[in-house]
């Protein structure tokens, strides 16, 4: 049983997000990357295949070299080996395409990337991926539970889940509740220090243009003060609500 | 050319994700001089749509799947485009939205872009604004292809009228593989869902227990309004993890969100900016949460909540 988990770094969820180059870069100084929340749930139930059925965890990211420290951490949450391919990419389409050219390479029977990374948003390498290596593809995993070649999925959709089987092998877009928050791994020093040993492989990108391009960011305007209504007149807060905010 | 916007429906009725991205697919089909297709799947009601300017409508009848199914609904849809020399395509941000989008564009070889926030600033190469980083920030983003898929942001656009008599071709597709077997659908029926509610109340810590949860859902139940957590109150299981707003949980992106002894970490905050109204209750005048509302009352929330659920009750009718 062999499985990739995908992983994006990602600013961490209590970053200030700020712009440079004139707003077209954003701006890693400063910034705190962790691994993907999503891809980190992902990463997690692989770890527990890899412990209940000896499964071969594989990590892989698209990135530079400063992404290699966001690959021992995995490797030292117990990741048995990472691949990094040489790119600093401009888009999910990219990244997709780099990840199925290096999984036609190999045989994975499951796939794991996180719903969306918590940058970009881009929601799109899972579903990308899976149309280029024809595999069925689950996104808003929030189950996976194998039964010899069958697997068992649940997807959250809009007001509850869906329930969902296929044979191996499987893509899916993990997010929380794939496994619980109190699952993840904290590495110990003992990981720490495998990690080290472990393989960390780097990769020639092939070569395939971005589908869009950025060419802009910016910022939120700046909110207006809150205005206080006394906890004593409620008729006041209906009366804004209905009357100059109109969302009653 | 053309415009091709997917009809989103549940037990074939279209639902208001999909009247959304008709009214934002009308606009772009207008400003390019070009047709406006809409595809549905196994659809009874189609009535609606004739206040929404869609010139043809293809309702597919996919006969054995009940539920959705990306491979056909996806190959089907990639189909039409290509027929229909269709150069945008819009869906929804709703869990199936985001699910056909990127499988169309691949499909397609098309570019996508999600979250995407207003009409396009410019449509040869196009360029639409989309947000990032959990709605810290926007960026403009422009297509490097002939053919892009847009997933318009919940709530982004609204539903905006059109009259005119809609053609109909019904047609019966079996496109596309069949590799996932859905073996059962739990939605609840009784409540109104994140994705699709007007109005958002949410609860946090500051509720003190899973016992005070009547209050959240009490004021929910008056206002029509889904319910909804922070973090913390998701982590320690008062409620479930499908409530979790945030950055590593449910975007919300309602007309008015409230928030109840929420104190407003920075991972909540993003999660709820795309709602259009937010109101904070919380005795903690120093709860960052005032920061980012419109309105907030400090004051004690087991004091505030009933007298609001009561005072709202009185109000109608």
């Amino acid at each position: 049983m062999n499985i990739l988990v995908c992983i994006s770094p990602v600013p961490d969820t209590t970053s200030k997000i700020n712009f440079k180059d004139g707003n077209t870069a954003f701006e890693t100084q400063g910034i705190q990357f962790i691994i993907n929340p999503n891809d980190e749930f992902g990463l997690t139930r692989a770890i527990h295949l890899q412990q209940k059925i000896g499964a071969q965890v594989t990590v892989v990211t698209v990135g530079d070299a400063s992404c290699e420290s966001i690959l021992r951490k995995c490797l030292a949450i117990g990741a048995d080996r990472a691949i990094r391919v040489d790119l600093q990419p401009q888009d999910g389409f990219q990244v997709a395409t780099q990840l199925a050219a290096l999984c036609k390479k190999s045989s994975y029977d499951i796939i794991i990337t996180g719903r969306e990374s918590i940058d970009y948003n881009g929601g799109m390498v899972g579903g990308v991926l899976a149309v280029q290596l024809e595999m069925p593809y689950v996104p808003n995993c929030v189950h996976l539970e194998l039964n010899g070649n069958e697997v068992i999925l649940q997807r959250e959709i809009d007001g509850g889940k869906e329930s969902l089987s296929a044979q191996l092998p499987i893509l899916i877009g993990a997010q929380k509740g794939l496994v619980e928050e109190k699952d993840l791994i904290i590495p110990n020093m003992r990981g720490i220090m495998q990690a080290r040993q472990k393989p960390l492989e780097v990769v020639m990108p092939i070569e395939v243009a971005p589908a869009t391009e950025v060419e802009k960011y910016e910022k939120p305007p700046e909110k207006e003060a809150v205005k206080l209504v006394d906890a004593e007149d409620i008729d006041g807060l209906i009366d804004l609500l209905t009357n100059e905010a109109k969302v009653l | 050319m053309a415009v091709v916007v997917y009809l989103e429906s549940q037990k074939g009725v279209v639902k208001k994700t999909g009247l959304e991205v008709t009214s934002y697919g009308r606009a772009l089909a207008e400003n390019l001089g070009v047709p406006l297709i809409g595809v549905g799947f196994n659809l009874s009601e189609t009535k609606a749509l004739d206040s929404y300017g869609i010139n043809i409508l293809y309702n597919i009848n996919t006969s054995e799947d009940l539920y959705f199914n990306v491979e056909r609904y996806g190959t089907t849809l990639a189909g039409i485009v290509t027929k229909e020399k269709g150069s945008i395509v819009v869906v929804s941000s709703s869990a199936d939205g985001r699910y056909l989008g990127p499988y169309v564009a691949a499909k397609l070889q098309a570019a996508y872009l999600s979250n995407v926030v207003a009409l396009p600033s410019q449509y040869s190469p196009l360029k639409v604004e989309r947000s990032c980083f959990t709605n810290k920030a926007f960026n403009e983003t422009v297509s490097q292809k002939d053919c892009t898929i847009l997933s318009l942001a919940s709530n982004a656009y609204g539903l905006k009228e059109k009259h005119g008599a809609v053609k109909v071709r019904s047609e019966v597709y079996a496109e596309g593989s069949n590799s996932l077997k859905v073996t059962a659908v739990d939605l609840a029926t009784d409540k109104v869902s994140i994705a699709d509610a007007d109005i958002v109340v949410s609860g946090g810590r500051g509720l003190k227990g899973p016992e005070n949860w009547h209050l959240i859902e009490d004021l929910a139940t008056v206002l029509g309004a889904a319910t909804a957590c922070s973090k913390p109150v998701s982590d320690m299981g008062w409620r479930p993890h499908s409530e979790h707003v945030g950055q590593t949980g449910k975007p919300v992106a309602s007309n008015l969100y409230i928030a109840i002894g929420v104190s407003g970490a920075i991972q909540h905050l993003a999660g709820i900016n795309a709602s259009k109204v937010k109101v904070v209750i919380n005795n903690d005048p120093e709860a960052p949460f005032f920061k980012a509302a419109d309105y907030g009352i400090v004051g004690d929330a087991f004091e505030v909540v009933p007298k609001l659920i009561e005072k709202l009750k009185a109000r109608k009718y």
